[in-house]
């Protein structure tokens, strides 16, 4: 891939917003690797978390918004807590899913599936339902016999239930979630 | 000891061993919680995945409920993810008064951010729950091996969950200690299980619980003891499918720490939902109560 590091002002700001948003000072990185060293997911990645920040200091936006990286991170924060100069990658990682998301870019689109679904799962309970969640998932993401042989033992230890506990105030749920989504990708 | 509750959803399904054995636990030991009228979902990995915000009104509007109902208690909360969010949200409205107003103004309830939340890591180490445990344990577990795994949202990030020590927290070694188990010394103790990506991106999950498994056995656990739902959950049922897909020998019951706490404070097995787990874990219990001297 051929890459060029005429970064226009525009998407500078636009790093800088970015990385503002997460309290994250790209020149603190100085490319150790630990991150990387004690992240989980890095054999899943297409690029490790050192290498996301590299591409933001080099100016490489777009790059970073269309990794998997960003989606394939289980936020588990070891990277945060292990950054010898106080870079909160993980929260670094966090605010640019949700960037990737508002430009509508998924490139691991199950994550953002199993997140939507969640989501509309509290729109309409006001809490999770595990049951609607895990099947809804399965119909929407293709995988529909994903975990299914797990079923029979949750259902005959009554580990699953049925009929959904609601919130009394579903109003209050829905209006906050509403408010706080306003701007943000409506899930 | 008197806390108001925070159960959070997964109590009421895949949890329910943790909520049985934290209701037993406490009945026995005088702790008494009060569950908050009304609460809803902390949101999870989802909501903080796709807004601060979202989060953050989900978390506070119960909060601010915990607050109006029980103003003088502390609010106690099981599950590890659930604690993380409630915690975020609690931290910020303590950050700035503007912050605060904008939590006010998101969820148009008062709320000033007065109520502590705190893990029942945290409760059942508190000097007066320990030494009520000590007097109630009447079936010591005596020799079991226990690998106690912590995870990450109850170690990290450390601003947040406040653990006792970020790589090594030894909150639940010591709890553990005091039902006659033998804590082991692993290095898997705060990795990772892949949380929700079991569900939404299982080939990148499945490997983290395999590698949390193989070192456990490789420290000579017997068993391993977790402080969340969903930890339980994962490691719990992934490990038969292991052992059938990769020929791995596992052979390390998952119990939530609360039920070895209630198992040596006299609970049978059915009491607190021993039998509940994905990869039996009823024959271990019974191996080592009678064992420690008494049949179950």
């Amino acid at each position: 891939m051929e890459i060029s590091l005429n970064t226009p002002a525009a998407t500078l700001a636009e790093i800088g917003t970015i990385v503002d948003k997460a309290h994250v000072e790209l020149h603190k990185c100085y490319q150790c690797g630990k991150c990387t060293a004690g992240c989980p997911m890095a054999d899943s990645m297409d690029i490790t978390p050192r290498e996301v920040i590299r591409h933001l200091q080099l100016g490489l936006l777009a790059e970073v918004l269309r990794c998997e990286a960003v989606w394939v991170c289980a936020s588990c924060h070891t990277c945060s807590a292990r950054c010898p100069n106080e870079v909160d990658v993980a929260h670094l990682m966090e605010v640019l899913r949700q960037e990737a998301k508002k430009r509508n870019i998924t490139p691991v689109p199950d994550v953002d599936k199993f997140a939507r679904i969640f989501i509309s799962n509290i729109r309409s309970f006001g809490k999770s339902h595990e049951v609607v969640l895990c099947a809804s998932y399965n119909v929407w993401s293709g995988h529909l016999f994903q975990d299914v042989m797990t079923f029979p033992h949750l259902v005959m230890n009554k580990l699953v239930f049925f009929k959904p506990h609601v919130v009394k105030d579903k109003t209050a749920v829905r209006r906050i979630m509403d408010k706080a989504l306003k701007g943000a990708d409506k899930a | 000891m008197k806390y108001s509750y925070f159960p959070g959803c997964a109590m009421k399904g895949a949890g329910k061993a943790y909520d049985f054995s934290i209701k037993y636990v406490t009945k026995k030991i005088g702790m008494e919680l009060l569950e908050i009228d009304d609460w809803n979902c902390c949101g999870a990995t989802a909501a903080h995945s796709t807004s601060a915000d979202l989060a953050l009104g989900l978390n506070a509007r119960t909060l601010a409920l915990a607050e109006a109902q029980y103003p003088d208690l502390e609010i106690a909360v099981p599950c590890a993810a659930c604690y993380s969010a409630l915690r975020s949200a609690l931290f910020s409205a303590r950050s700035s008064k503007e912050k605060l107003a904008k939590i006010q103004d998101l969820i148009e309830m008062p709320y000033e951010g007065k109520n502590e939340v705190i893990s029942f890591l945290e409760t059942f180490s508190r000097p007066d729950a320990m030494k009520a445990i000590t007097e109630n344990v009447v079936k010591p577990l005596g020799g079991l091996k226990v690998a106690c795994y912590y995870g990450c949202l109850t170690s990290r990030p450390a601003k947040i969950a406040g653990p006792d020590d970020v790589e090594n927290p030894m909150q639940m070694d010591d709890i553990v200690a005091l039902t006659g188990a033998i804590s082991v010394d692993w290095a898997f103790k705060t990795e990772c299980c892949g949380g929700a990506h079991h569900v939404s991106y299982q080939k990148g999950a499945v490997p983290l619980v395999d590698r949390i498994l193989r070192n456990a056995q490789a420290n000579g656990a017997e068993a391993i003891a977790t402080a969340c739902p969903l930890c339980c959950l994962n490691l719990d049922m992934r490990q038969g499918e292991l052992n059938k897909k990769n020929g791995t020998d596992y052979n390390i019951p998952i119990y939530y720490f609360t039920e070895l706490l209630a198992m040596s404070m006299g609970a049978t097995p059915k009491e607190v939902g021993v039998e509940k787990h994905f990869f039996p874990a009823l024959s271990l219990m019974e191996k080592y109560l009678v064992k420690g001297g008494s049949a179950v």
